[in-house]
């Protein structure tokens, strides 16, 4: 259920406030977000959104470098344990006070068994207060990347959660609903007014932010609109003022209508495709994947300056490595793509006696940009090399499933490095061996045991380059494996109305509107 | 009367009950509701525990039993997707469809009642074949085509009605309404217009020919032969006796109307029970399918039950025919 | 029924018919029969002359996407109505996906006749039990709107397939899940007819001189019921290339490996306001056309078979 009483006072404002006026900054968003509450989903999406009403004990700054937030400064202290201190005269939005107890309810709350959100605090062993402002967390060995990981743990209010039933995460199987999935209660810039899912999310300002507003809104009204040409129809006609995600097909028409800004830039995400390490494909034929001639043919096969320049409108970067120049641990020496060689490929295959071989491409439809149609090219480009590939595409929600439990033969995968912005995230979370927290996202089931070496490695070495290093050695054998082909980073595209005076646009593609300033 | 009334509501009850089970087998085939609840971490034991809370393990026929109670009072479970009770989801949708649909029935009379009238009455008038042959394109577009070219020409090209969404809504109780607010009625214009084209075509097609029946009567060649004047003869005398069907026609219909608004909900991103339901259908939500399934049944069967009861309080006659 | 081509005066007997007077004096209905002709013949022709094959992704080149349509400036040959984003030539595109509309309409308002009609058959000739129960399902199917039980049954159907399935399952699922609530009103309209045909004394005749019911139902009461039927199964015929096309726009009909018109509309609808209309306007022709010619020949049928409007 919506919280009532919220509601109720939302129409009174609805009846007040006209909307569209300067300071109303109407989102129309390709999705909606999962929930209210940050700990029940582990999608970036829907937890940058919740940035905006909850925050962690520091945060990326415009430059992505960390900086201060609820902790004003933290040190780290013997056996493994670092200390915080955290800000005074910080209040929920009911009006609570923060204090040590909220932090140590809510990192006990993110990291439950039950969290879905515990792969991102990897390192987390406990928390303790020491005094009211201050909090030791204990991590299980020396961990180069806590900072990272706690821009994204939002913190809640102990007493909230304690009241309304939620210290551990929502259950589904308990058959009740989570009192935070529908109801928000934090420390950020904005208060959550309404929310009716796939519909409307109306934020306002809060006041009593402790850090200056940059901003000048008072109302975010966030509506879903999932089909592109509705959202460009939506923009032309002045009915949104801000998109996250412009179809990049409709950037030349919103870049020429008067009333409509585009911004664009290149993401820090990844797109790759992987391939099924297992000894049997999903149908149950042998998986001649397993053998790297086999993905190498397939890397041949592909032309990614044609899908460059056709499918994603000359807007992407082609990449030869499964991370952005922006992230750390990035080689430019493994940044070449292979060249695109289709003679070369087919003769691979007929000598693999890989001709005419059946397998499934599993995408989703939703995800990323134009994934729908990267597929497909890639599609029509194996068949031409001699292989029979077939497409399976649907809602990321349906494929994620299938996607965890290893039955895709070949598969289209993202990756960004968010929130930690550090080439470890990929590697351990997807390429070490699947085990307790690593390789989480380990699809297709590969192991190679030289990298898991250099992977745990990297998670101790405290001294920056020598960590770095060690983490593009990985990278290197990920790319002289060809464990997973790399395309692009995709583009972002944003669009805002010509109310909109200036929206800070970084490469982690997350919409930040309290620096968000229309125009007077 | 009464042995009629029973058996028609017996009727509508099996009905119901037929459709919770098609209902529960969707819930209950349809994927295993364990895998779509857990992540991958979750140990067998997990699981296990999970299917004996779920009730999983009982018989068929005892979780079937148990569907059915829950349903009758609304009682859906927990959607996937959303985390939320289904029916509290589905609530907070209704106000919304239900707005479309009366708004897009009102239309569809407004407009095709005359329309059946005048190619009724000027039956061989070429405008009036022309309004024909307009009618037959009518029931030929399909409606998201309909949609997608009203929001092309009236938002892109003309800017002068909103794309997408309800606009501002105001809450009077549980039920929403667009009807008080600019924006929301403004939401509301291109959604109905283009969900009542199907039903103008029906309505003015029905008029028609009901009306050519009626014209043919005696009583109207009595009434002309006595001089009333024509407008008289046509508006007065003849419409009123073809009002019954199209009347009944309209209330019967307000149940597929619902279940057709999907579409137009779809192409217009409209909040309602048709959209929620198209996304479950994307996401394998299934209690949510489950919950609109028997909540659509439930209108259509009770719409049709009651007008078949008016009927027979109105003709005896139909009491004893077969049911 | 049988019609026996060779027997002699058929066009004869055609030609002196009402139905063919009244057919060659209502313009709109000869031109429609001229329109769907030629677009059910274009339609399973196409392999001979299309310039490619849609359905072969070696044959769809990146090279050539988003070409716009000949007249147009950028235009080539032979792509006359353009290609979309995956290079795949419209014209084609619009023949083939128009041939699995035709195809899947075609085999939905069979088999729903197939199964209404020997239904409608069985019920109204036996009566009682066997009666109640067959127009007791029928009620529970009409109960549930038409659109409703399609999206439930080609969603469920489809996700209880096997994987490898689904593509080239997807057309026989949306010919089940039309079906499934089309054969009632066939059924209905028999049993009423057969109801009434029993009581006649022919019937009553055949039956002494114990001629088997199959060949009662089928020669004597089966042909006497057949023209509301006629009628009904030409307008359902476009109702269920609408309904295939509604499918395959919300996603759950058609896969885009082997596009339906509807299939076509969907991937289109992407594009409209990024200035390639082609890609989406096309397809939306092709499918008002198919259908409006169908429910004109239905509409002048209905007319012309309505004793009550000569």
């Amino acid at each position: 259920m919506i919280l009532r009483t919220t509601l109720l006072a939302g129409v009174a404002l609805a009846c007040l406030a006209t909307t569209g006026t300067a300071q109303t900054l109407r989102w129309g968003a390709a999705r909606d977000i999962n929930s209210l509450d940050p700990y029940s989903y582990g999608s970036t999406f829907t937890i940058s959104f919740l940035n905006h009403v909850y925050e962690g004990l520091v945060r990326y700054d415009a430059d992505l470098k960390i900086e201060p937030a609820l902790a004003t400064e933290w040190e780290v202290m013997p056996n493994n344990i670092w200390r915080f201190k955290l800000r005074q005269g910080v209040k929920f939005h009911d009006g609570a006070e923060f204090t040590a107890d909220d932090v140590v309810a809510s990192l006990a709350r993110v990291s439950h068994p039950d969290s879905p959100l515990k792969g991102n605090l990897p390192a987390y062993k406990s928390a303790t207060k020491v005094d009211d402002y201050t909090v030791d967390i204990e991590l299980v060995g020396t961990y180069p990347l806590l900072l990272n990981d706690l821009t994204n743990i939002h913190m809640f209010d102990a007493g909230w959660l304690k009241e309304h039933n939620a210290e551990v995460p929502t259950d589904v199987a308990k058959k009740v609903e989570g009192y935070p999935t529908f109801n928000a209660n934090g420390t950020g810039p904005f208060i959550v007014e309404s929310r009716v899912p796939d519909s409307k999310t109306i934020l306002v300002a809060n006041t009593g932010w402790w850090d200056a507003p940059k901003h000048n809104l008072e109302r975010i009204e966030f509506t879903p609109i999932s089909s592109e040409a509705t959202r460009v129809a939506a923009l032309l006609s002045g009915e949104i003022d801000f998109t996250e995600k412009a179809p990049v097909q409709d950037l030349p028409r919103l870049a020429a209508a008067p009333n409509v800004k585009v911004m664009e830039g290149n993401e820090l995400r990844t797109i790759m495709f992987g391939f099924n390490f297992q000894d049997k494909l999903h149908n149950g034929e042998p998986n001649l994947f397993k053998d790297k001639k086999m993905r190498e043919a397939v890397g041949l096969a592909i032309d990614l300056n044609l899908i460059r320049d056709k499918v994603m409108r000359g807007k992407s970067r082609v990449t030869g490595t499964v991370v952005a120049p922006a992230i750390p641990g990035y080689d430019p020496a493994l940044d070449t793509p292979p060249a695109y060689d289709p003679e070369k490929a087919a003769a691979m295959i007929k000598e693999l006696g890989a001709e005419g071989y059946a397998f499934e491409i599993m995408c989703s439809n939703d995800l990323w940009v134009n994934e729908e149609e990267i597929c497909n090219a890639l599609v029509s480009m194996l068949t031409r090399v001699g292989l029979a590939p077939r497409l399976n595409i649907a809602p990321n929600a349906v494929q994620q499933v299938k996607l965890t439990n290893g039955e895709a033969d070949m598969f289209a995968f993202g990756w960004a490095n968010e929130p930690m912005l550090d080439s470890y995230s990929i590697l351990l979370q997807t390429f070490q061996t699947k085990s307790e927290n690593a390789g989480v996202f380990n699809w297709g089931g590969w192991s190679y045991p030289e990298m898991d070496k250099l992977i745990i490695a990297a998670s101790t070495e405290l001294d920056r380059e020598k960590r770095l290093a060690l983490q593009s050695a990985a990278l290197k054998i990920v790319k002289d494996e060809s464990i997973m082909l790399p395309f692009h980073q995709q583009p972002m595209a944003w669009a805002t109305s010509d109310k909109v005076e200036s929206v800070v646009q970084l490469s982690d593609n997350k919409g930040r509107h309290w620096l968000t300033r229309m125009a007077e | 009367m009464i042995v009629f009334l029973i058996k028609r509501l017996a009727n509508a009850a099996l009905v119901m009950l037929v459709v919770a089970l098609m209902a529960f087998m969707i819930f209950r085939f349809v994927g295993d509701p364990i895998q779509l609840m857990v992540n991958e971490q979750t140990s067998q034991a997990e699981r296990d525990a999970l299917r004996e809370r779920l009730g999983l393990n009982e018989s068929v026929v005892m979780q079937y039993l148990r569907f059915v109670g829950n349903a009758v009072q609304g009682d859906f479970g927990i959607s996937y997707r959303n985390q939320q009770e289904v029916m509290s989801l589905i609530a907070e949708r209704f106000p919304a469809t239900i707005e479309l649909v009366l708004m897009a029935t009102i239309i569809s009379l407004v407009v095709g009642v005359p329309l059946g009238v005048i190619t009724a009455i000027h039956r061989r008038k070429w405008y009036s074949e022309a309004l024909q042959f307009v009618s037959i394109i009518g029931v030929s577009l399909p409606s998201f085509v309909i949609g997608i070219l009203l929001i092309l020409v009236f938002s892109v090209m003309l800017n002068i009605a909103p794309a997408f969404g309800r606009g501002d809504v105001v809450s009077i109780g549980w039920w929403t309404t667009g009807l008080l607010t600019p924006s929301g009625r403004a939401a509301l214009i291109l959604p109905s217009i283009a969900l009542s084209f199907y039903q103008i075509t029906l309505v003015m097609r029905l008029v028609r020919a009901e009306m050519l029946e009626v014209l043919r009567s005696d009583f109207i060649k009595f009434a002309r032969a006595r001089g009333v004047p024509a407008w008289r003869v046509h508006y007065s005398h003849a419409l009123r006796n073809c009002l019954m069907p199209v009347v009944t026609m309209t209330a019967m219909n307000i149940g597929s109307l619902i279940a057709f608004a999907l579409i137009t909900e779809t192409v217009f991103q409209w909040p309602g029970m048709g959209l929620l339901f198209i996304q479950a259908v994307t996401f394998v939500d299934i209690p949510v399918m489950a919950a609109y399934l028997c909540i659509v049944s439930f209108i259509f069967v009770a719409l049709n039950t009651l007008v078949d009861i008016t009927y027979a309080l109105i003709d005896p006659r139909l009491r004893n025919s077969k049911a | 029924m049988t019609v026996n081509l060779t027997s002699p005066g058929l066009l004869t007997r055609i030609r002196q018919s009402d139905l063919w007077w009244s057919f060659t004096h209502q313009r709109s209905a000869v031109l429609a029969a001229i329109l769907l002709t030629v677009l059910i013949v274009s339609a399973f022709t196409a392999p001979l002359y299309a310039p490619q094959n849609p359905y072969d992704p070696a044959q769809l080149e990146l090279w050539n996407a988003e070409i716009p349509p000949i007249w147009l400036e950028g235009g080539q040959w032979p792509y006359l109505l353009g290609t979309d984003t995956q290079g795949r030539d419209i014209l084609s595109a619009i023949l083939y996906g128009s041939r699995i509309s035709i195809l899947i309409g075609i085999a939905s308002v069979v088999l729903a006749l197939i199964i209404g009609i020997g239904t409608g058959l069985v019920a109204g000739y036996y009566g009682g039990i066997v009666e109640d129960a067959l127009m007791r399902v029928g009620d529970i199917l009409l109960s549930i709107p038409t659109i409703l039980i399609a999206i439930l049954v080609s969603a469920i159907v489809r996700e209880l397939l096997p994987p490898s399935l689904r593509d080239v399952g997807a057309g026989g699922v949306l010919v089940l899940a039309i079906v499934l609530s089309g054969w009632v009103q066939y059924a209905r309209t028999v049993r009423a007819q057969t109801a009434v045909e029993r009581r006649k004394e022919y019937v009553q005749a055949a039956q002494l001189l114990k001629v088997p019911a199959r060949r009662i139902m089928f020669r004597h009461i089966l042909p006497n019921t057949l023209t509301p039927i006629l009628v009904a199964a030409t307008l359902n015929f476009g109702m269920a290339i609408l309904t295939e096309a509604t499918l395959s726009f919300l996603g759950i009909g058609m896969p885009p490996s082997q596009p339906s018109l509807g299939t076509l509309i969907r991937l289109g609808n992407q594009f409209l306001f990024s200035g390639m209309w082609w890609i989406v306007l096309f397809p939306v022709m092709q499918l008002c056309l198919l259908v409006v010619s169908v429910n004109l020949l239905g509409d002048w049928l209905r007319d012309a078979l309505n004793p009550k409007l000569r």
